[in-house]
């Protein structure tokens, strides 16, 4: 997270610095962008957590309805093991199987999940899906996706600005400026929403392998987890109500592109979530066992029970 | 010097002080999430006998299982103390999980929604206090670990910080059931 935030600190820095040469009316555009970007990190930091949850129309639990008591039940055993208060819990009506957690603190915390997922997984593999949420509540990842998502915001638009203002200004340019620095500073502004995209996916990546670990932690059960995920990928509908913006919030990428399925290079520099293979794998390889992605259910059940007798 | 000589005592200070502290954090902790077992305890107390009323009409034969499990419970009730508990409760546990099993042999009863409903309430209790006292050990363990490392433990003693105990599972309940995991084709 600090590393990010120097990140976002030094292109601002920079941005500053290659303004100077500018002319009177650089600082004011700069200012006000970082005035913009402060409200909105503010508004984030106080309403974020609600706006997300009305975004993807979020409903509350009723607890008559035996899956939503079996939800509830699993919640407050996950809040039990991580030892954090008891989140809010809600659900979304929607088949594609995703859940998704927010809130900036313990305290004040949400997880949502789809009607798709209560539908499609047994109590186990819920269990594995909600440590998964409370994991990212338990390592403040949903502060710092919230925090991300700002950032990016505030770096799209500051490059945006400065794109215009930059030519903007060369025409009234009396002499030429020192090309030197023109060309980099101009090539960085060009560029920066992309690299600040493309780090923003590189912290979300790592933030779902860490939330694995700290779920299997708190279940000590990563076969759960590893067949919840499986079921996800086979289940392979995308979730409509899901944003670019809001994507890297779920478990698993809301979109199911084929990029995200591919396991290499390409997939590691554009997925917001790792290669849901490779998570599985990882699961299965804490539990102990050799994963066998493609061999059935049953036979693999067999595998389990003969190296265990 | 004496510049850096009030330095050195400064952050000697600032350590004693933050080490002292989250000892005495992890202790407060630990309390809590004791507490926090008890709790649960209690829901599973004030669910049986509502399980053993409802389940009773239905299973005739199986009179012997269910004293054993309200004795159980007043045992478990009765019981005080880390180590003294920790055994009533796993014998509760056990007695509870044969009833389950044995409920797998009356059709009536699983189609009986209320009994439906008891047995998801008596599950999560079951897992609840599973989850509640695998996080009181991780913070038993960290809590001792904090007193026994290099130079965090010259503070614990100065203070006469006590190592707290473990929660442990008596012999009896470590013996798992095997059971076949084979699934017809």
């Amino acid at each position: 997270m600090i590393f990010f935030l120097v990140i976002g600190l030094s292109v601002d820095y920079v941005y500053l610095g290659a303004f100077t040469p500018g002319g009177p009316r650089f600082p004011i555009a700069t200012a006000s962008a970082l005035v913009f970007a402060l409200i909105m990190t503010l508004t984030a930091y106080g309403f974020g957590g609600n706006l997300i949850l009305a975004s993807v129309g979020a409903e509350g639990l009723d607890i008559k309805v035996p899956e939503h008591r079996e939800l509830h039940n699993v919640v407050t055993e996950m809040a039990l093991a991580s030892g954090c208060p008891m989140p809010k819990v809600h659900t979304v009506y929607d088949p594609a199987p995703n859940a998704f957690a927010t809130g900036r603190d313990e305290k004040s915390s949400a997880i949502c999940v789809t009607t798709g997922l209560l539908a499609l997984l047994d109590r186990e593999e819920t269990q594995g899906v909600v440590a998964h949420e409370m994991a990212h509540i338990k390592n403040r990842d949903t502060l710092v996706m919230m925090l991300v998502s700002v950032l990016l915001g505030g770096v799209a638009l500051l490059s945006d600005w400065a794109q215009r203002s930059f030519f903007h200004s060369r025409h009234g340019r009396r002499g030429g400026g020192n090309l030197l620095i023109v060309i980099p500073a101009l090539l960085l502004i060009m560029l920066s929403p992309l690299i600040s995209r493309l780090l923003a996916m590189a912290v979300s990546r790592q933030r779902e392998y860490l939330a694995d670990a700290t779920a299997v932690e708190f279940t000590r059960n990563p076969l759960g987890l590893a067949r919840a995920l499986e079921k996800i990928r086979d289940a392979n509908i995308p979730f409509q109500k899901a944003s670019r913006g809001t994507a890297h919030l779920f478990i698993a990428s809301p979109f199911h592109r084929r990029v995200d399925q591919r396991d290499g290079k390409l997939a590691d520099l554009l997925g917001t979530h790792p290669p849901i293979n490779r998570r599985i794998l990882l699961l299965y390889q804490m539990a102990g066992l050799r994963p066998a992605i493609q061999e059935p259910k049953n036979q693999r059940l067999q595998a389990i029970s003969t190296t265990a007798s | 010097m004496s510049w850096v000589f009030w330095g050195i005592i400064l952050v000697f200070a600032g350590w004693v002080i933050w080490t002292y502290n989250g000892l005495v954090a992890l202790r407060n902790q630990l309390q809590n999430a004791w507490k926090q077992i008890d709790v649960q305890l209690k829901r599973r107390y004030d669910l049986i006998p509502n399980l053993v009323e409802t389940v009773k009409g239905y299973m005739k034969h199986e009179q012997d299982t269910l004293q054993k499990v309200i004795e159980a419970r007043s045992k478990a009730m009765a019981s005080t103390g880390v180590k003294e508990s920790a055994e009533a409760e796993s014998a509760l546990s056990q007695s509870l999980g044969k009833i389950f099993l044995l409920m797998e042999n009356y059709p009536d009863l699983k189609a009986n929604q209320n009994v439906l409903h008891l047995q998801e309430e008596l599950t999560t209790t079951e897992n609840q206090i599973a989850f509640s006292r695998q996080y009181y050990n991780d913070l038993v363990m960290r809590f001792n670990m904090q007193q026994e490392v290099f130079p965090a433990n010259m503070i614990a003693s100065f203070f006469r910080f006590q190592p707290s105990e473990f929660f442990n599972v008596a012999e009896a309940e470590k013996s798992v059931p095997r059971v076949n995991l084979t699934l017809p084709a």
